[in-house]
């Protein structure tokens, strides 16, 4: 009997707590992986700071990310290449760009008896993909390197095999630099190669160019600076040979910061300007203009602040290119486009 | 005749049939949904491209042309040429630990048999890459000329690629096959092999008659094999070389419809071509359960064949004796 009398009490106890509990707010995100360690880092970060803030995120690729924001079933998106037209007129409602950081993509080979780092224009860069190039001592590939003594070895191309953001980032610069390639195989996260071999992830391509003697390929910035993979160095527009960093590809994002779009679904890939690494591009989190939820609305528009800002610094450890400040402060006031 | 049951037990006897039909007829269920659901998800690639989805060997996510004619080459002629190099071995090793290792080995062998088949698949695809790639690139290097004129052997010497896919599998399928088919082979009644020596038969002629007797369970075991052959994805798209082409070369690298859909569909954000993926997994359910219900036809035809020819036997063993 005692226990029925205390039972109305109880439960007035668990409803007095239930606000409590309700502030903490939990928002979900899902999409690319490139950018996976990163936004891992941002939000156990920012977790400590604001205790009350949980954000989880799901690297299911960039295509599943635009898949669940459009279906409404996780709050934010994350995406290595910008949505299509066709994609945006698909979900139910405006849908802003905000680039998060930077990534570059890298050149690796592996040619029996040269040690050193190659220089590749462009256009080589692309025939050797195309399969129009065949031969190491090819003179187009030659010519940049003179005094290096390049074998008659075979060509092997190496690609993801995965579709990947990676790859995008490398296709989108071969079609600027060579009309025949975007004519012949254009600009995806997988495409249909003309030639070659898939391997999975970075490991993947790493480790086939490894054993494979002629091989050449590509990797992210990151996965060759963490298993110190020697890399070519690729010329940019302005014709000079830059070497892929971190600071060569926050300069391509700089230079590319004049003409920036509106909604920020910008290639930054062969910006002109000095000292700009041509294979760069920005990573992005999707985000509704008038979301649904304004209380996580809220909370996330303050979150992308400390990440445009203090989150920053955590880039370089990480091995991503943190942006510019004039790409920040741009950023910065596209925000107040999210309605809360 | 036992005496007749009481009818407390009969009802229990209903319920305990009813219940486990039941859970039979959930598996006609799931594949049934699985079936509706790889078709409702595909209708835009089924509806665009019809029965051409097949024999097309285009795979251009780019400019939305789909054709699962290179997977779906790649996945068998894996699968066939990985049967057609662990058959023989399989069944050797069952042999041996069934009717020729002396006491002390067949418990120990047998169990480390069975622990290959526990390996995770990215082992054996790391395995690949690291050890059997190179050892095949070697081997591509070395292949005379007057031999890489042959169809089979023509391309560069890369190392990954359709051999290097079917020794992978062949290596995983061993395990499966030769478990099996020994305990089928321990099955045969003592008395097969007893009657066969008594015969005066040799100890291979014994070997025979046994493997003979058992011959639907060897057969189940290699289908068996084969079935773990077709879905494995993990450890053949690190070695197969992931380029969709039809080649009749081993040394050329190919792709498989299962390794396709794991690599592709995470950043498949077009709907079409999301589509299209799934579609290549309906392709490779059918494709299965065709197999099935052939290897359920050869079955059949064998075990019938057994019990036809039996009681003919004996009268020709008789006149022997």
């Amino acid at each position: 009997m005692r226990f029925t009398r205390l039972a109305p009490l109880a439960l007035g106890a668990v409803l007095a707590a239930a606000p409590a509990l309700a502030q903490k707010q939990q928002i979900n995100g899902a999409g690319a992986t490139f950018p996976n360690p990163i936004y891992s880092k941002w939000f156990s970060e920012y977790n400590k700071l604001h205790p009350d803030v949980e954000i989880n995120y799901q690297s299911i690729g960039s295509g599943g990310g635009i898949r669940q924001l459009t279906n409404e079933t996780v709050f934010f998106g994350a995406s290595d290449g910008p949505m299509t037209n066709e994609q945006l007129s698909a979900a139910p409602g405006k849908i802003l760009h905000l680039p998060t950081v930077l990534g570059g993509v890298v050149p690796i080979y592996n040619i029996p008896g040269v040690d050193v780092e190659l220089k590749f224009t462009g256009k080589a860069l692309a025939d050797i993909i195309l399969g129009r190039i065949n031969k190491w001592n090819d003179p187009a590939i030659a010519g940049p390197n003179p005094g290096v003594k390049l074998p008659g070895t075979d060509i092997t191309v190496v690609h993801r095999s995965d579709g990947s953001g990676t790859t995008y980032i490398f296709v989108d610069y071969l079609s600027k630099v060579s009309p025949e390639f975007r004519q012949k195989v254009g600009v995806a996260t997988s495409v249909n190669w003309p030639a070659g071999l898939g391997g999975k992830g970075n490991e993947g391509v790493s480790g086939l160019v490894k054993q494979t003697p002629g091989a050449i390929g590509y990797v992210e910035l990151i996965y060759a600076l963490q298993n110190k993979l020697d890399y070519g160095t690729m010329q940019s527009m302005d014709g000079e040979f830059v070497k892929c960093s971190i600071d060569t590809v926050t300069a391509a994002a700089g230079a590319a910061a004049a003409a920036m779009p509106k909604d920020f679904r910008v290639s930054i890939t062969n910006a002109p300007g000095k000292g700009v690494y041509p294979i760069s591009s920005f990573t992005w989190m999707l985000f509704y203009e008038t979301p649904k939820d304004k209380a996580k609305a809220k909370v996330m528009v303050e979150f992308m602040k400390w990440a445009l800002t203090d989150g920053q610094k955590y880039a370089k450890d990480l091995g991503y290119a943190p942006l510019p400040p004039n790409v920040v402060n741009l950023e910065t006031e596209a925000l107040k486009r999210i309605k809360f | 005749m036992p005496k007749a049951p009481s009818s407390r037990r009969s009802a229990d006897d209903r319920w305990f049939r009813l219940g486990t039909g039941l859970f039979a007829f959930l598996i006609f269920l799931l594949v049934a949904a699985i079936g509706y659901e790889l078709v409702k998800n595909s209708r835009l690639s089924i509806a665009k491209f019809g029965l051409s989805f097949w024999k097309t060997r285009v795979w251009d996510p780019v400019s939305g042309d789909f054709g699962a004619l290179p997977f779906i080459w790649g996945t068998l002629y894996s699968s066939l040429l990985a049967l057609l190099i662990s058959t023989p071995i399989a069944l050797g090793i069952a042999v041996f630990l069934s009717e020729l290792a002396p006491r002390v080995l067949r418990t120990p062998l047998a169990f480390l048999t069975e622990l290959l088949a526990a390996i995770p698949s990215i082992v054996y695809g790391l395995w690949g890459i690291f050890v059997l790639v190179p050892m095949v690139r070697t081997l591509q290097v070395h292949t005379p000329d007057w031999l890489k004129k042959v169809p089979l052997f023509t391309g560069p010497p890369i190392g990954v690629g359709m051999l290097s896919a079917g020794l992978v599998l062949a290596v995983m399928v061993i395990p499966f096959t030769s478990s099996v088919a020994r305990e089928v082979l321990k099955a045969v009644p003592p008395t097969q092999r007893e009657a066969a020596y008594a015969l005066g038969a040799t100890r291979w002629e014994a070997i025979q008659a046994a493997m003979r007797y058992g011959r639907t369970g060897i057969l189940g075991a290699i289908i068996l094999g084969l079935g773990r052959a077709i879905g494995e994805t993990l450890a053949v798209t690190m070695v197969i070389g992931n380029n969709p082409q039809v080649s009749l070369s081993l040394y050329a690298p190919q792709y498989s419809m299962a390794a396709v859909i794991a690599n592709e569909f995470t950043e498949a954000a077009d709907n079409l071509y999301l589509n299209a993926l799934i579609e290549i997994g309906l392709v490779l359910f059918i494709i299965t359960l065709i197999i099935n219900v052939l290897s359920r036809l050869l079955i059949w035809r064998v075990s019938r064949e057994v019990k036809v020819k039996e009681p003919r036997r004996v009268p020709a063993v008789e006149a022997a004796a």
